[in-house]
């Protein structure tokens, strides 16, 4: 790596220092507090959400796990701003959540790049939107470029979305989320629409990027090894109507991870049977009630 | 280099020419020769086909005018047709030449007398009928799109506006053009007057019938491309906080963008059907009025050389959607069309 790009990752971990200097008098860096959120439909009112609490410290990786359908993916969206709770809200940094924006940087589930324009140009257009000022055109170019090869994709980034395969472009949205430079990572599903293998080769990356940048993380996922792999602590959400969390599980094993070496790990297993325990006989599926 | 040659031809629509050129670069020839012929063999063999049975069912009708004619003699009405227009523009070139001559020796004897310079007023051949069409459609055609794709974001962004629009569309959509026709008339010769027109009233009242019918595709399709783009690349448009017309250039109109071209396709092809009808209807000039002039005409030549217009027409509106499908390729992200 040059050293503009040294250079470059100090100045932003400046900042970034202060942010967690700052969280450290305050544990909870980013708070849901009596998040409910009603949906309006033809048969009335729909509660999804009821009275979700939540806190999260800076720098750690939270997953939520749950039943498909269980509003887990609305709790992300609401962190993101791209749903209003109905009541309760969101702080974060001491600052309110009102509206989407950059330092919530959302890697949608299907990669949902802009087919049209190239791998670097679909980060750059996140970048051109949020540094326009803070950056010059050379600044620009080398912190796409840095994003790219962080996830593994500098090879690739002059071809179309269409050109790459999907965990490819998983990988490009993941960069692009990254360059944004959030405060929070959020994760909707990121390695569903995946095969196996390409999901583990990620899931991989998102440990190596996580352990170098120290981001804090939620992720959504149905997954459980996933979850256990990656996760500081996981959140179990109940069944909808009107889910909310059920259990929160501290993952409580060092890093960095070696999904090999942790098969056989008596810790890991037990924190995997824990999980399938609360999805599979404290909650049934919906389709069983 | 073969590569991009390929690349270019399939571009242009006109993939059936890639074997030759991976004959030319010595790819394996039979593999070569079994696409060429399912690519240009099997279209001639249902092309000489059908001039087969055209010639043979032709000679079988007995009009008021002769024989219904045969390919050949539509050919060769097609070959006096060109014939008329290269005697007309010599015609022509002769008359500029000789009122320049004559202007010149006026000015020789009276370098202050008054001279004239008259437009040659010849006959209108088929070429020139042509040239009107095309360019008549033309206008029409970017009018419409001009009104059709900013009313169809609007409304693919807005439900309501859409609701409250929609049944008008529905009415005014399946109207034909020849009823508009009157109305156009009448509401052109009552607004657009002035001493010194820059444009033929009836190339006005051609244009906006075209623009009224090939208007209705692309907004339909617009407004329905626009309000079922993916959400989520909404959603990534609202991450990076990008401003209300950021949104609609960056990410609703490409992302729109096949569908809008599918809605133009439909468009022009309509158009060009329009501006034939309304020509015939209105006597304005055009191929629709060259082929009424042959049918009042009546000669023993008119029913071949109606039916070259006819070939003329087809063949024309196939290049302008062949045209419209070269650019979609390039604008578009989508290729496979």
């Amino acid at each position: 790596m040059s050293k503009v790009f040294m250079f470059k990752r100090n100045e932003f971990e400046v900042a970034e220092t202060m942010i967690q200097s700052e969280a450290k008098n305050n544990p909870a860096f980013l708070e849901l507090s009596d998040v409910s959120i009603e949906f309006q439909t033809k048969k009335g009112p729909f509660k999804a959400l009821d009275n979700v609490n939540l806190k999260i410290g800076n720098g750690e990786f939270i997953s939520i796990i749950g039943h498909s359908g269980c509003g887990k993916s609305t709790v992300l969206n609401i962190v993101a701003g791209l749903h209003k709770a109905t009541t309760g809200g969101v702080i974060l940094n001491n600052k309110e959540v009102d509206e989407p924006g950059p330092d919530r940087a959302v890697v949608f589930q299907n990669h949902s790049l802009l087919p049209w324009l190239t791998c670097y140009q679909n980060v750059e257009l996140a970048v051109k939107a949020i540094f326009k000022k803070r950056m010059n055109k050379a600044e620009m170019k080398s912190w796409i470029e840095h994003n790219l090869s962080l996830v593994h994709m500098d090879h690739a980034m002059h071809k179309y979305p269409a050109e790459v395969s999907g965990g490819m472009k998983q990988r490009v949205g993941i960069a692009r989320a990254l360059a944004m430079q959030p405060t929070v990572l959020l994760m909707d599903e990121p390695f569903g629409a995946l095969d196996a293998l390409t999901r583990a080769h990620l899931q991989d990356s998102v440990m190596e990027i996580q352990a170098e940048l120290k981001n804090t993380v939620i992720m959504i996922t149905h997954d459980v090894d996933e979850a256990v792999l990656l996760s500081d602590k996981i959140v179990m959400m109940t069944n909808g109507p009107a889910a909310t969390i059920g259990e929160i599980l501290a993952i409580d094993l060092e890093r960095p991870r070696d999904r090999i070496r942790l098969a056989n790990d008596k810790r890991y297993n037990e924190y995997r049977t824990e999980v399938l325990k609360f999805l599979y006989e404290r909650q049934h599926r919906p389709s069983e009630h | 280099m073969k590569n991009r040659i390929i690349n270019y031809l399939e571009m242009a629509g006109v993939s059936w020419l890639v074997p030759v050129v991976r004959l030319c670069s010595g790819e394996n020839p039979r593999e070569q020769f079994s696409d060429l012929f399912s690519g240009i063999g099997l279209p001639v063999i249902a092309l000489v086909a059908f001039l087969f049975v055209w010639a043979g069912a032709a000679s079988q009708v007995k009009t008021s005018l002769g024989d219904l004619p045969g390919p050949v003699a539509v050919w060769a009405q097609g070959e006096n047709l060109w014939q008329e227009y290269k005697t007309e523009r010599a015609k022509e070139q002769a008359f500029y030449e000789r009122q320049e001559e004559r202007n010149q020796k006026k000015l020789e004897k009276d370098p202050n007398a008054e001279i004239k310079v008259r437009e040659y007023t010849g006959r209108v051949t088929f070429i020139d009928q042509i040239w009107t069409s095309l360019i008549t459609v033309f206008t029409g055609f970017v009018i419409a799109s001009l009104i059709a794709i900013p009313i169809g974001v609007v409304c693919g962004l807005s439900r309501n506006l859409y609701g409250a629009i929609s049944p008008l569309i529905q009415i005014f959509k399946p109207v034909s053009p020849l009823a508009w026709l009157p109305i156009v008339t009448m509401v052109v010769s009552a607004v657009y007057v002035t001493d010194n027109p820059m444009f033929e009233k009836s190339f006005i009242n051609s244009a906006i019938t075209v623009t009224l019918c090939s208007l209705w595709p692309t907004l339909i399709n617009t407004a329905m491309a626009v309000s079922s783009i993916d959400k989520d690349l909404i959603n990534v448009g609202r991450v990076i906080r990008l401003n209300w017309t950021a949104q609609i250039f960056k990410i609703a109109i490409p992302a729109s963008l096949p569908v809008i071209f599918t809605g133009l396709r439909i468009s022009l092809g309509i158009g060009w059907m329009v501006l034939i009808a309304a020509e015939m209807l209105a006597q304005n000039p055009g191929l629709g009025k060259f082929v009424w002039d042959e049918f009042q005409n009546g000669s023993s030549d008119s029913l071949a050389r109606i039916m070259f217009a006819v070939l003329a027409i087809g063949l024309i509106g196939f290049l302008l959607d062949w045209i419209m499908v070269a650019f979609q390729r390039v604008l578009s992200h989508d290729k496979n069309v």
